[in-house]
């Protein structure tokens, strides 16, 4: 400790507590902090503290707690009418059945804790490596871990197999990033490297904060050999992640079991509770108002008997000792009531709760229709305790990547030279419809190509085997021009690991093509061209940034030229073209705009040839601005700047992201069941709207689309209040009604209610918008102006946004929300919500651990909504109503035969009944009610989505339903007590004996109510399965048979004190009068119910009534087609850019790190540069040829080495870190043709617009961007060669003389000078037609005027064409 | 950690009815075309029924007597008077005279009727030990808790029976005496005393315990007989068959009614001339009033009653089930108008949309 003191800083000594010491290989040192083991322990009990623990919880639950309660003031002679079996057998049943439940959970979280404890590790002691279990891992301890093991502990990283101590590793358990990260040793200690000597023998000590559960902090500091090196969490590996693409590596424990960040984060998942529970809660919380009331009445009721009558009476039975006077009796009869009655709070109602949700549960699970054969993955219910909730689903917060779409990029078309490939045209020259069917291009002729990849266009073969110039040029800038990394484990099988998937799906379009990129070095691309291989060398990387959105490679061909490629969103690109290209250009902005109009994602490809001098000096400028200190960014960037201008335009790509399948259709579905989605992606503005279009959320025929883009309170404040001014103008009255309820009620739990605008409506909001919105006082509005909107895109969201919206949903509004999402980022938002649910398999584990459901596929929600939630809604509710009644109509009988029996808490029933009645009597029929019941099947809940509506509202059950069961249940008591007494009253039996006795009594009325609800049930019971008819019917049956047995001579008479019905059954169940009664009873009690059934939808017919006739019509007569729901497919909307990933690997590839340079290391690790040794040469390039060259390898899981393409993540958390400014100012370029909604707040165009963000840096300045600025004057322009054209490669315009031009690329080439001066600053209330403003327009403009062209410009020179 | 899908055995759900929801299973439907017969079928069945149960209970012929002896009464009132200095019972007996002037058919029953009084009061109806009266001999030293205060006499001996219920043992006796001619003599009839408990009651539940010696004092030896009680339970009757716990009278008192009014048996009449039933002219019964009610506010009644099919007179289950007819033709009736109306209006409703 002294030791570390003194070298330690001031201020970790003030944060002593804080802080962590240990050393390294020094267990002794370590063990006296006291630090645990890393042993993991997620079970809760031990089988020694299983029974008290779990009986302690068990009646910390209220219910439980009651019955308890009961079961000692039963155990009180003077007060308990009961005899104590009544309380104890059922709570003994319900005990061990929930402990039972828990037991089985708890063991399985033991297996898993042994499994993962007993894990093998290796670990060094004393100059060898040891194999050890994980737990027995201590804080300090050197462990190696090995390629594709997972993280034992929370280490430091010491040194590994790669060059400078880099390790990459892949993060999923943890955030749900499947991209690899890497992570570096400091040089100190990846000296060490697998030198088993120097590892026992480092005695570093380390000093760091304490355990905390942020990922992506650490702080500490290592002190080796007297030095002080800082610790950051780039050289930490948490446990839980994987390592990948290195041999091994070696690191220090400095967080075990407990403690590891991962642990630190698994904190306990808030449980959560239904609408249902809560209700249950309140209901009960009633009912034992009502049960106390009641209590009250008959005490005084006994109170006045025993002073009027019991008095007197005492000749015949004397008052107890303790009894003074009938004020003392009375209140003791009201414990006794307390007691008799406590059958009103049905002690089996959680646990038959329990048990139907499980059932439920298990439905869901066994469903076929949602298991997803290509990843054997059934729908699993992780939580069990949420179904009905599932049927009452009003929001749905959608994630989008990997939600929505499956974050799989397909290079779908291209276009080459002004000539576009990849609509598959048949003979005939009519375009061809991708299916199955449809003939794949063959790619025999290239051994390297990736099976997967299809494509349905010839014609692009065709030109690549002619040894067309420009798809080659195209093909080799693809193939070029990107930081992903290959890996060629057996020969010609290539698996690229690419950063994002567009990359990868460009990359392997090329590779398929015939330019196969096979590996890279540090300073060479290997690219196999037709069968040649080619060794470019790469002299930089241009790496992307959310700014530049584009990136750039320099290489040097074979042929010693110096060429650079760069590919990036056409907005950008489209600036730095050389002028030459205009004519190109233009005709690959039409291309785009049909790329874009059918949702594909777009990049612009060019290329420039480099004068090698210029190179030379731009690269003595570029290493410059590398080392500068001051200003880095801006001086990259202007460097970066002065190489990629002039570019000579080759393309333009476009890549499919694949919307999972059944997307548009399940929305739509959702929608007409009065679902409102949201999509809450961290994505881009114009990714999303994309989507949102694609996927029906927003259709074309809505009547409005608002954006929020406000950058402070006010302006969001005036967005928001002119959408609602446009949804519902009345709603900013004061007179409002939720107005005036605002201004009355402004304490806290208030809800407000549900508003309807005037049309369809939808609205963006950014995050940036959001931020404020969210804060105090705008909360309200921004909640009432999106709750009017049927859907919602919120763009740009963090994590943390996405709950906050949950939670704000959750706080003012009564309704169920659903979060669904795939990612670590919706982590948040799906534990926020009321349910959470997960897609298994895109992005990692993260989401799917945290939620309650999880599914494979979007599609799947409908069912699991649309069917299973409604039926557990249903059932759930039947099975409340009904458990509820039978429980009054049970209890309340002695409330009548207080008034008969000297309100002496006499209970009607036999003792037995009572304590079989929850249990066994009535139980099994209520439980095939709520696990079999269908009102209607799964086709017509999924036809008809209208039925989904009275469970968002619950109609079924709520208090309302509530009272009606009490209604009735008072009701049977009434009829099923007086029927029986006035029937047995003075009666004879036809051998004379009467029948009024007691017993005999008892039995007619509990028989009597065992069939009335019996009957009951089977009214309420719309779906009688075999097992239904044996559970219903079965049960009554049984109770006669109990009956028997009961009342048998045999029994009673070893028992005569507890079994006294001794015959009762064989003298009371013969006589005429008991089935009479019984008849009339069910009769009696029925007749209402069937009558306000059949009464009621012809009187208040709801909707759901009307389609369950049509259903019903159907069915009866099935040669009637149902009419058969549409989907109408509209089409996507708006392309986004490709480019929504974060920066590459362009700087790892470019810095060598991959390059063993010993000299390097030595350098670096001289001790005056220690810290920054590695930084400083990654910066610098390498010379050439110097040390040993390893190529990157990227090793992966084979298990997922078939999803090429889909690995990483472009949806992040890092992503929404991104700078928004290109999507919320592309939003603002935007420019709005046919203007519906109102003048403030921008409704998007509902027709297609190409251009996105601002072409003009001066537009994306401009705040609104709208103002009319007339671009600056530029010089004609002059279709003239560029100054510095190469022999092979052409830089001629193509429009002159390329005879592959269609007719409307000539008239455009005609038009050039006057389509030019279009601008993109028109106002957006500009109408569409603009002929005017065009011919005005001076030619001169045409080249300062970047700005995008839209459809208008066909609409202006197509018909002069004709 | 390791909780993904493959831990748990990813396998492609069974495809069975039972877990894709698919039983088989009928589905009934409350339709008019079902509701509607329902009603109208049940109601006329109801009142069918409802008119047979009328008749057959106003087919019986019932008489009672009120012989409480409240002040003015009749002849019991000295009887009642004298009853309230209570125990130990005052040898009183009075009478009740009537007259037939038609047969009362046979086969004819004599019950005792009880007003207000609470034999199911919870702590009476506890009040007893089905173990001792079931002839346990521990039972039989040792009654049950639930006896006090008749679970001991202040000597210390257990009282068997123990208990309420048995301490207020209805002790009243009657006899009954025809005159055939008017002014004749008095004959008696014959009243059979056995027959009118539960089988089961004096053959399985009640039994006497072991007979000591032969002698059943013997073995009611060590105990006593309940304070009310002037004798011993084994001198109940001189009849050894009917003495003891098995004692009829006694096992009809123990089966507690479930209401404050209630009729127990007390004898059948069915024997020689008798059987046929009651002849016309005067009758006697001659009541031993030994048993207290009016304190409390009861009343005692004598009651002939004879029998049909279904028991006693009671006329509520007839008229109730009249009732409940017509209310289901009513309803039905409503239903159909009801249905008739909104139906159009919904078919309309639903043509316009």
């Amino acid at each position: 400790m002294a030791k570390i003191n003194n070298s330690g800083q001031r201020i970790l000594r003030k944060k002593e507590k804080q802080v962590r010491y240990l050393q390294a290989n020094s267990r002794e040192l370590n063990s006296t902090f006291g630090y645990p083991n890393n042993t993991i322990k997620t079970s809760r009990y031990s089988v020694f503290n299983f029974l008290p623990l779990n009986l302690f919880e068990q009646f910390q639950r209220l219910a439980n707690a009651y019955f308890l309660i009961l079961l000692f003031l039963q155990l009180i002679p003077q007060i308990s009418p009961l005899a104590w079996y009544t309380t104890v057998i059922p709570l003994m049943v319900v005990l061990s059945i929930t402990a039972v439940k828990d037991a089985i959970d708890d063991v399985k979280r033991h297996q898993n804790d042994n499994h993962v404890n007993n894990r093998s590790v290796l670990v060094v002691m004393n100059g060898r490596i040891k194999e050890d279990k994980w737990m027995n891992i201590q804080v300090g301890d050197i462990i190696k871990l090995k390629n594709n093991q997972p993280v034992t502990a929370d280490v430091l990283l010491l040194s590994s197999s790669e060059p400078y101590g880099l390790t990459y590793i892949e993060t999923a358990e943890l955030d749900g990033e499947t991209n690899l990260k890497v992570k570096q040793s400091i040089s100190v200690t990846s000296n060490l490297e697998d030198n088993l000597g120097l590892l026992s023998a480092f005695d570093g000590k380390v000093r760091c904060e304490s355990p905390n559960n942020k990922l992506d902090k650490f702080t500490g500091i290592l002190t080796f050999k007297g030095k002080n090196y800082t610790l950051d969490h780039d050289k930490l590996l948490l446990r839980g992640c994987i390592i990948r693409n290195t041999d091994w590596c070696y690191g220090l424990v400095i967080y075990t079991g407990p403690d590891t960040k991962l642990m630190q984060n698994c904190g306990k998942s808030t449980f959560k509770r239904t609408h249902m529970d809560h209700l249950l809660n309140v209901l009960v919380l009633w009912i034992f108002l009502f049960l106390g009331g009641m209590c009250f009445i008959l005490a005084i009721g006994h109170g006045i008997w025993e002073n009027k009558k019991g008095y007197y009476f005492q000749d015949f039975l004397p008052w107890e000792e303790y009894v003074s006077s009938s004020v003392v009796s009375a209140i003791l009869t009201f414990w006794s009531y307390f007691i008799i009655l406590n059958t009103m709070v049905p002690i089996s109602l959680y646990v038959s709760v329990e048990i139907i949700r499980l059932g439920n549960s298990c439905y869901i699970n066994w469903d076929r229709k949602m298991y997803y054969a290509p990843k054997n993955t059934p729908a699993q219910a992780r939580t069990t305790t949420l179904n009905e909730e599932l049927g009452q689903v009003k929001y749905v917060f959608s994630d989008k990547t990997g939600t929505l779409t499956q974050n799989i990029m397909i290079f779908n078309k291209c276009s080459i030279n002004g000539i576009i490939y990849g609509c598959g045209y048949d003979k005939n020259g009519q375009k061809v419809k991708v299916s199955e069917e449809t003939e794949k291009v063959d790619f025999s002729y290239n051994k390297l190509a990736d099976p997967k990849f299809s494509f349905y266009d010839n014609t692009l073969v065709e030109a690549m085997k002619k040894g067309d110039h420009w798809v080659h040029l195209f093909f080799l800038s693809l193939s070029l021009c990107h930081t992903v990394m290959s890996e060629e484990k057996v020969e010609g099988k290539l698996v690229y690991q690419a950063q994002s998937p567009d990359e990868g799906a460009l990359v392997t379009a090329a590779r398929n093509f015939g330019f196969v990129f096979r590996s890279r070095t540090s300073e060479t691309i290997m690219v196999v061209e037709m069968g040649e291989t080619k060794v470019y060398q790469l002299l930089a990387i241009l790496d992307f940034s959310n700014v530049r959105k584009r990136m750039s490679v320099i290489v040097r061909t074979p042929e010693d030229r110096v060429m650079l490629f760069c590919k990036g969103a056409d907005t950008i690109l489209c600036q730095l073209l050389h002028p030459s290209c205009r004519s190109l250009r233009e005709v690959t902005m039409e291309h785009l705009d049909d790329f874009a109009f059918e949702g594909l994602r777009t990049l612009m490809v060019a290329y420039r040839e480099v004068d090698n001098a210029f190179y030379q000096a731009w690269s003595k400028k570029h290493s410059e601005a590398c080392l500068s200190l001051e200003n880095r960014e801006d001086k990259m960037s202007d460097v970066y700047g002065e190489m990629e201008k002039d570019l000579m335009l080759l393309g333009a790509t476009a890549i499919e992201d694949k919307l999972q399948d059944g997307v548009p259709e399940t929305i739509t579905i959702l929608n007409k069941a009065k679902i409102k989605i949201w999509v809450l992606t961290g994505d881009k503005q114009e990714t999303a709207v994309n989507i949102a279009y694609a996927c029906n959320i927003f259709e074309e025929e809505m009547d409005g689309i608002f954006i929020m883009e406000g950058k402070n309170d006010e302006t969001v404040r005036q967005e928001l209040r002119l959408a609602r001014n446009k949804m519902k103008p009345e709603s900013l009255l004061e007179s409002d009604p939720v107005n005036t309820y605002l201004n009355t009620k402004p304490q806290m739990p208030f809800r407000i209610p549900e508003e309807v605008p005037n049309g369809n409506y939808g609205l963006i909001i950014n995050g940036y918008s959001l931020a404020y919105a969210l804060e105090g006082n705008l909360e309200l509005e921004l909640l009432r102006t999106v709750c009017m909107c049927k859907g919602v895109i919120c763009c740009r969201m963090t994590p943390l946004q996405k709950a906050q919206v949950v939670e704000l949903m959750k706080r003012y509004k009564q309704v169920v929300t659903l979060a669904i999402g795939d990612g670590a980022n919706d982590v948040s938002m799906i534990k926020a919500a009321h349910i959470g649910v997960g897609i298994t398999g895109q992005e990692g584990m993260q989401a799917m651990l945290n939620s309650d459901y999880a599914i494979s596929q979007f599609r799947y929600l409908q069912r699991l909504l649309l069917v299973h939630g409604r039926w557990s809604y249903n059932r759930m509710c039947k099975f409340l109503s009904y458990f509820f009644y039978k429980n009054f109509a049970f209890t309340l009988m002695h409330f009548w035969y207080a008034f008969f029996s000297g309100f002496s808490a006499q209970t009607v029933y036999d003792t037995w009944f009572i304590t079989f009645y929850n249990l066994v009597y009535t139980s099994l029929p209520v439980l095939s009610l709520s696990l079999f019941d269908q009102d209607v099947n799964e086709t017509w809940s999924l036809r008809f989505p209208e039925l989904y509506d009275p469970g968002q509202h619950n109609l079924y059950f709520n208090k309302k339903e509530f009272v009606k069961c009490l209604v009735r249940g008072i009701y049977s008591s009434f009829v099923l007590f007086f029927i029986p007494m006035r029937t047995i009253h003075n009666s004879m039996d036809s051998d004379g004996k009467e029948i009024s006795d007691y017993q005999s009594f008892s039995l007619i009325v509990q028989t009597a109510l065992l069939c009335v609800v019996t009957v009951q049930i089977a009214l309420d019971t719309t779906y009688w399965t075999l097992i239904s008819h044996i559970f219903t019917w079965g049960s009554l049956g049984f109770y006669f048979c109990i009956l028997f047995l009961l009342y048998s001579d045999g029994l009673c008479l070893m028992f005569p004190n507890v079994f006294q019905f001794l015959g009762v059954a064989r003298n009371t169940l013969n006589l005429p009068q008991m089935w009479l009664i019984i008849i009339l009873s069910v009769v009696l009690c029925i007749l209402p119910v069937i009558g306000y059934r059949f009464l009621k939808p012809l009187f208040w017919p709801a909707d759901v009534d009307k389609i369950m006739n049509r259903i019903h019509l159907w069915t009866r007569h099935p040669l009637l087609p149902p009419t058969q729901t549409k989907l109408r497919h509209t089409r996507p909307r708006r392309s986004a850019y490709a480019f929504s990933h974060k920066q590459g690997f362009g700087a790892l590839i470019t810095s060598g790190k991959t390059m063993k340079d010993k000299q390097a290391v030595l350098a670096a690790h001289h001790p005056k540069g220690a810290g920054q040794g590695p930084q400083k040469a990654g910066l610098r390039p390498k010379p050439r040829g110097s040390g040993r060259r390893k190529a990157l390898r990227v090793t992966r899981g084979t298990h997922r080495s078939e999803q090429l393409g889909r690995w990483a993540s472009t949806a992040g958390p890092e992503d929404r870190t991104n700078a928004p400014s290109g999507g919320a100012a592309g939003g603002k370029a935007r420019s709005d043709h046919r203007l519906r909604g109102c003048r403030g707040a921008r409704t998007l165009p509902t027709r297609p617009e190409r251009r996105g963000a601002p072409a003009c840096p001066s537009c994306s300045t401009t705040p609104g961007g709208r103002e009319t600025r007339p671009p600056a004057p530029q010089p004609p322009p002059a279709p003239s060669p560029p100054a510095r054209s190469s022999p092979t490669v052409s830089s001629d315009c193509p429009c002159g003389d390329t005879p592959q031009l269609t007719r409307a690329q000539l008239y455009r080439c005609i038009h050039i000078s006057f389509a030019g001066p279009e601008r993109a600053q028109r106002p957006s209330s500009q109408p569409r037609d603009r002929g005017g403003g065009f011919r005005t327009a001076s030619p001169s403009q045409a080249v300062g005027a970047l700005c995008p062209f839209g459809p208008w410009f066909r609409s202006w020179y197509l018909p002069e064409s004709g | 950690m390791t909780w993904s899908a493959t831990a748990r055995g990813a396998h492609q759900p069974d495809n069975t009815a039972f877990t894709q929801q698919r039983l088989p299973a009928w589905q009934p439907l409350l339709s008019a075309s079902i509701a509607l017969p329902l009603f109208f079928c049940a109601g006329l069945a109801f009142i069918g029924l409802g008119l047979g149960l009328f008749y057959s209970s106003n087919g019986i012929k019932e008489l009672e007597y009120d012989y409480t002896g409240n002040p003015g009464t009749g002849n019991c009132s000295a009887c009642a008077l004298a009853d309230q200095d209570r125990a130990p019972p005052l040898r009183c007996s009075c009478a009740w005279y009537f007259s037939l002037r038609e047969l009362f058919p046979g086969p004819v029953y004599l019950y005792y009727e009880l007003t207000n009084f609470y034999q199911n009061n919870r702590r009476y109806s506890v009040s007893r030990d089905d173990t001792q009266l079931s002839g346990l001999q521990s039972a039989l030293r040792h009654p049950a808790n639930e006896c006090a205060p008749y679970q001991r006499r202040a000597s210390g001996l257990p009282i068997a029976p123990c208990g309420a219920i048995a301490n207020s043992l209805f002790n009243d006796s009657f006899s009954l005496w025809h005159q055939r001619q008017p002014g004749g003599p008095y004959v008696e009839v014959p009243l059979d005393r056995t027959g009118i408990a539960w089988w089961t009651d004096c053959h399985v539940k009640f039994r006497n315990p072991p007979l000591v010696n032969g002698s059943l004092a013997l073995a009611f030896q060590g105990t006593a007989p309940p304070p009310n009680w002037p004798r011993p339970v084994y001198e109940l009757s001189p009849d050894p068959n009917n003495t003891g716990f098995i004692n009829q009278d006694f096992v009809v008192w123990m089966r507690t009614a479930a209401l404050p009014t209630f009729r127990k048996l007390y004898a059948r009449i069915r024997q020689g001339n008798y059987s046929t039933g009651l002849r016309r002219g005067a009758y006697l019964v001659n009541i031993t009033y030994n048993y207290p009610v009016r304190a409390f506010g009861g009343h005692k009644l004598i009651v002939f009653s004879n029998i049909s099919w279904m028991g006693g007179k009671n006329p509520f289950l007839g008229i109730a089930y009249l009732v409940v007819g017509s209310l289901c033709i009513l309803m039905g009736f409503v239903m159909l108008v009801v249905y008739i109306r909104y139906q159009d209006q919904n078919d309309e409703d639903e043509d316009s949309e």
